[in-house]
């Protein structure tokens, strides 16, 4: 089963492929370290959700001894596109660590792509001529090989974190990419039910852009403008799955714009103007008609149910009808959301608390200390 | 020589066994088509299909149909077009029409299909399910910035101010002069109780309307009738028309004969002269002063909300572009299909571009140039259904105006008479016998009902689309496919066709 | 599958002789638990007691028998759909989708439950002592001498009883917690049955179509039936009914959308 530029030959540069899936998320909010093993078997319990088609997950705290460094994570189809990549993040980075992904053979997994990772940081030299700070400096060159080197995708950007993805069920995926021999404070995990042909490895979740990792179960009624309306800030779709605007949505506006995380939120998954026009505060009020107004292209339509990672934390958001299901729960300092309780109950079985989240409020977890 | 060479258009033929004398056809033809010697007499010549004779005959006794006369098929020389020459052999006069274009150019409306939702993302329910329609038109910020007060979020970023409108529909400009003041009026009270807003085009603002500000634009034309401040001031944003769809590059022209004694005091101008606007404002010769405009404008009107009024021509996204950075808050596109009371036939029919294409590139060009958020855009000139609505919105339009469905929905046939001031209908005429006809309130009520069904038609494709706001559909071309459309024209729309 | 116990000779206190046996469900996927569960009832079986239980879907899916089915543990989406008799006791909360076009039947929730509950039910219960999610009861119907029922003991979210065609609903909001005791939408498309709530709610989250009534003495009648029944159920305390507490929503019209179209 090949990848990449077939697939986006036959699919036309335009298709999106809609998501649908189940998804589950852990952190410990007092930074104790969880093995991976732990998100493989929440995943396990979701098997029906998905297809086959696609499953991935997100760790961070995962490269403890690379801290400070990108860890970049890279998927080629040939060796010419590892050739030119390589030259480009060479040219860009300086990489200190570079090597294949650990990964097991599974029976399950086929057609498996060229995997590696660079551990690296901006070249200073370089990133001043740009005038740009070193995240934007990333997302310039992630764009840059994303749009630019064919047959080749950069699927994870961040930070003492990593994004592991692939064509199969969950947890034969988890399998492959050998997860329980990483621990992290955060684990997020996607099964995929792609209904267009390709379950391809760049189009399973989640989808990455710096520290932001984000797992969807549903389908984005507004891609078309959201992609549009992220084209005008440098954002480039190229992964043919409407999941992808998430992640560049979460990353305009907490980073760029630096709304704070509840207004992002609110942006996404707006208030309807039957509960803004009830709003008595008149602040708030002007504040949500402010929202509204101006960002209407970045308004999220549509089911999902997404878990969104971050270096500092997780969080996990409905649409604002809640049409795809989401349930968190608590046990001393660790968060979990899942699409199912089941998935959170195989890990937890005795939570503290388990609750539905209401439509449009963010359910949050974020480190007490450092992360 | 015979002195009338053109043949009437349309034959009227009464049905004498059904005819009951009660004459009601003689007194609302406003075009003189019926006399009555003994018995009802009417003169086809003067007929010009617009229905009112058949709608108040109360015994169904009038048929009007088109004089069935022959002539000699040609594809190239249509009928019009041999009629038109000899009409201007007669008078060597320019070709003078009214409403908007009717020759059958390509309607790119009529080739786009919207899409829907199966299986992978559920339709919604508009009839019991939220659907928002709420716009906001004007300028708005490229990024909110957001700051806690006391643990309380708030809004740091000063915002402009924006016209509020409770569905994406208005109505277009329609000058109170080329339509009668009931028109007016009846358009100001439905844009109050639908929450919208109506435009007092080219002519000035009667006094009697000024209670209706909030749901009004003021516009100021090439021929500035009607503007002073308090004018200025009266509406909840200003407009300055620099051309419309019907006659792009050319001013408005009102006959002397519409220029009564009402319309001559709101236009201030005296009676019976001919009310004509100058082709280009005579103080915007270039882009910069178009901005000196708009900022004097504004000054005048505290800063309302300012829209420049364009027709659809070649380098319309340029010229946006343009707009935008100049200072205005809402552009107002009207298409090539856009309607006028008087226009010549040669302008309207061949000048300018779909209002489709021009919103597809407008909006593009904006968005490349980072600055879409700058302005809000109208779209109107041809607006026929909410079908065209959903479409205008998905091609890049925030809201659309509607100028020949709201005329119909009064009652207008579109007979294309506007321009000799005997609209049998009362809509586009100054004949006070005539005017009185159109009752305000019930002319309202009926631009509420058409507006309402289109405002449902819409949530109906919104539901579909599996939206449940407007803005979702707004820009997002993904939505729509086309069929039967060139690959050219797709790239400038940047839509897909069916199957991809 | 491993057989915790076959008590086969167990009387119970209400029905003497039921054969009963309970099962290890933990890790068994759903379609062989499903299909040990029917091959049970065909052999005679009318108690299954189901430990272990974490996220089986189906579980009483197209069940006719009047049997019972305890479940110790959350079990999975669509339990009890298109079941037409059966009896399901879950100890623990449930998840999406229960009783999914139930026919008739009960189904006891001893916690919470999740979106979509009785779609389109048509006869039985669905009594759930906690809270439940959005666009429970959506067209529930009754038809002749069939009335579907469901209770919750707390709290429901958006569109509680969407385009509701018949049958019964009562949400009792008690449990802690700030969330609303209902959400909005409520009754939004309803043309038949009757919702009972416990407490206040505006009107700004009823749906169009939906008003309130003063409730009658056969309502208080009515509830006390059905909250006796529930806290049987449920193993809950019932209380008397104050209908001075309650509210009742029914529609004004069985055609709301009569005059959408033109023609």
């Amino acid at each position: 089963m090949a990848f990449g530029d077939q697939y986006r030959k036959w699919n036309v540069d335009r298709e999106k492929v809609p998501s649908a899936c189940g998804l589950s998320g852990v952190i410990s909010q007092d930074g104790h370290m969880i093995s991976g093993d732990v998100i493989i078997e929440s995943m396990g319990v979701m098997r029906d959700r998905g297809n086959g088609l696609g499953a991935g997950y997100a760790g961070y705290g995962i490269y403890p001894n690379h801290k400070d460094l990108y860890a970049i994570h890279v998927m080629f189809e040939d060796e010419a596109g590892k050739k030119a990549c390589e030259s480009l993040l060479n040219e860009n980075m300086e990489v200190q660590e570079a090597g294949e992904i650990p990964t097991s053979p599974n029976p399950h997994i086929e057609g498996a792509p060229l995997l590696w990772r660079y551990f690296a940081q901006p070249r200073e030299d370089i990133r001043k001529t740009q005038e740009i700070g070193a995240e934007d400096f990333m997302v310039r060159l992630v764009m840059n090989i994303n749009t630019t080197v064919s047959g080749t995708f950069v699927f994870s950007s961040g930070k003492n974190m990593g994004v592991f993805k692939a064509v199969g069920f969950a947890e034969d995926v988890g399998a492959f990419y050998r997860l329980p021999d990483y621990s992290g404070y955060t684990w997020i995990g996607h099964t995929r039910f792609p209904t267009n042909t390709p379950g391809w490895w760049g189009g399973a979740h989640p989808f990455n852009i710096l520290d932001w990792a984000v797992v969807h179960n549903g389908e984005i009624s507004s891609y078309g403008i959201n992609k549009r309306y992220l084209e005008m800030f440098g954002y480039q779709c190229t992964l043919l799955t409407d999941t992808e605007v998430m992640a560049y949505l979460f990353d305009l506006l907490i980073r760029k714009h630096g709304l704070p995380l509840e207004i992002a939120c609110k942006v996404l998954a707006a208030p309807f103007w039957q509960d803004i026009d009830e709003e008595g505060d008149p602040a708030e009020k002007e504040l949500l008609e402010a929202i509204r107004a101006t960002y209407g292209s970045a308004l999220v339509n549509g089911p999902f149910a997404v878990l969104v990672g971050y270096s500092r934390g997780m969080i996990g958001l409905n649409d604002r009808i809640k049409l795809r299901p989401l349930v968190a729960a608590y046990k001393d300092d660790y968060l979990y959301v899942a699409s199912e309780e089941s998935a959170i109950r195989q890990i937890c079985p005795t939570p503290d608390r388990v609750w539905a989240p209401p439509a449009g409020r963010p359910v949050v977890g974020e480190l007490k200390g450092d992360a | 020589m015979p002195g009338n060479l053109v043949p009437g258009e349309f034959l009227v033929d009464i049905d004498y066994e059904r005819c009951r004398r009660c004459k009601r056809c003689v007194l609302n033809c406003g075009f003189g088509a019926f006399d009555f010697k003994d018995r009802t007499v009417a003169d086809s010549s003067k007929c010009v299909a617009c229905h009112r004779c058949v709608a108040f005959c109360p015994e169904d006794a009038i048929t009007v149909t088109r004089n069935p006369l022959a002539f000699r098929e040609n594809a190239s020389w249509d009928v019009n077009l041999r009629k038109m020459i000899w009409k201007q052999a007669e008078t060597s006069g320019i070709m003078l029409t009214g409403m908007g274009n009717d020759l059958p150019w390509l309607n790119v409306f009529d080739h786009l299909l919207i899409d829907a939702c199966q299986v992978t993302n559920p339709s919604i329910d508009p009839l019991r399910e939220p659907m928002e329609l709420r716009t906001y038109l004007g300028k708005k910020p490229a990024k909110l910035k957001v700051g806690k007060d006391d643990g309380h979020y708030r809004l740091e970023t000063p915002v402009a101010k924006n016209l509020k409108l409770d569905v994406p529909i208005m109505f277009s400009p329609m000058s109170y002069g080329a339509v009668s003041l009931n028109t007016h009026r009846a358009l100001a009270i439905a844009a109050e109780r639908l929450g919208t807003v109506m435009n007092t085009g080219e002519g000035g603002l009667h006094k009697e309307l000024y209670p209706y500000g909030d749901h009004i634009i003021v516009q100021c034309a090439s021929g500035r009738f009607g503007v002073h401040s308090e004018y200025l001031n009266a509406g909840v944003a200003v407009e300055i028309k620099i051309g419309q769809g019907a006659k792009p590059g050319i001013g408005g022209h009102l006959p002397g004969e519409k220029i009564g004694r009402d319309v001559s005091s709101t236009r201030m101008i005296p009676v019976g002269t001919d009310a004509l606007s100058p082709a280009p404002h005579h103080d915007i010769y270039s882009i910069e002063d178009l901005r000196q405009l708009i900022y004097a404008l504004k000054e005048a009107s505290g800063y309302k909300p300012l829209s420049v009024k364009i027709a659809t021509v070649h380098n319309v996204a340029a010229i946006c572009s343009g707009i935008a950075r100049a200072g205005a808050d809402i552009i107002y596109l009207d298409g090539f299909r856009g309607g006028s009371g008087a226009t010549p036939t040669v302008i309207r029919d061949h000048v300018g571009i779909p209002l489709e294409i021009a919103l597809a590139v407008v909006d593009e060009r904006l968005r490349q140039e980072g600055i879409r958020n700058e302005v809000s855009i109208i779209a109107a000139g041809g607006i026929r259904c909410a079908a065209d609505v959903a479409k205008a919105i998905a091609l890049g339009a925030d809201a659309v105006a509607i100028g020949t469905a709201a005329l119909i929905a009064l009652g207008c046939r579109v007979c294309q008479k506007c321009y000799t001031g005997n609209c049998s209908w009362g809509i586009c005429t100054q004949r006070p016998e005539l005017t009185a006809r159109l009752d305000p309130d019930w002319g309202a009520e009926r631009l509420v009902n058409l507006v309402n069904s289109w405002a449902h038609e819409l949530q109906e494709v919104l539901g579909a689309l599996g939206v449940n706001a407007i803005e979702s559909l707004r820009g997002n071309r993904e939505r729509l496919r086309a069929l039967g459309l060139d690959s050219t024209t797709m790239e400038i729309l940047d839509v897909q066709p069916a199957g991809r | 599958m491993r057989v915790i116990s076959d008590m086969t000779e167990r009387v119970k206190e209400r029905e003497a002789g039921v054969k009963a046996i309970t099962l290890d469900a933990k890790g068994v996927y759903y379609r062989d638990l499903n299909e040990n569960i029917r091959e049970l009832i065909d052999r005679g079986y009318q108690e299954i007691v189901l430990d272990g239980v974490n996220g089986q879907r189906y579980i009483g899916d197209g069940l006719d028998e009047k049997v019972t089915i305890v479940i110790n543990g959350v079990p999975g989406n669509d339990l009890g759909a298109f079941m037409n008799g059966p009896t399901i006791i879950v100890n623990d909360n449930a998840q999406d989708v229960v009783g999914n076009t139930m026919n008739s039947g009960k189904i006891v929730v001893k916690g919470h439950a999740g979106d979509v509950i009785g779609y389109g039910m048509r006869g039985g219960r669905i009594f759930v002592t906690g809270d439940i999610g959005y666009r429970v009861g959506i067209h529930m119907k009754s038809f002749k001498d069939q009335v579907p029922v469901i209770v919750a003991g707390g709290r429901a979210g958006d569109f509680f009883g969407e385009y509701m065609a018949g049958g019964i609903m009562v949400l009792l909001g008690s449990g802690e917690g700030d969330s609303p005791l209902v959400g909005h939408y409520v009754g939004t498309g309803m043309h038949g049955g009757v919702i009972y709530i416990k407490g206040k709610v505006r009107d700004s989250q009823l749906g169009r179509e939906v008003r309130l009534f003063p409730l009658e003495e056969e309502d208080r009648v009515l509830l006390e039936g059905l909250l006796e029944e529930f806290s049987q159920s449920t193993g809950t305390s019932a209380r008397p009914v104050d209908p001075a507490e309650f509210i009742k929503l029914m529609p004004f019209s069985h055609r709301p959308y009569g005059n959408m179209y033109v023609y």
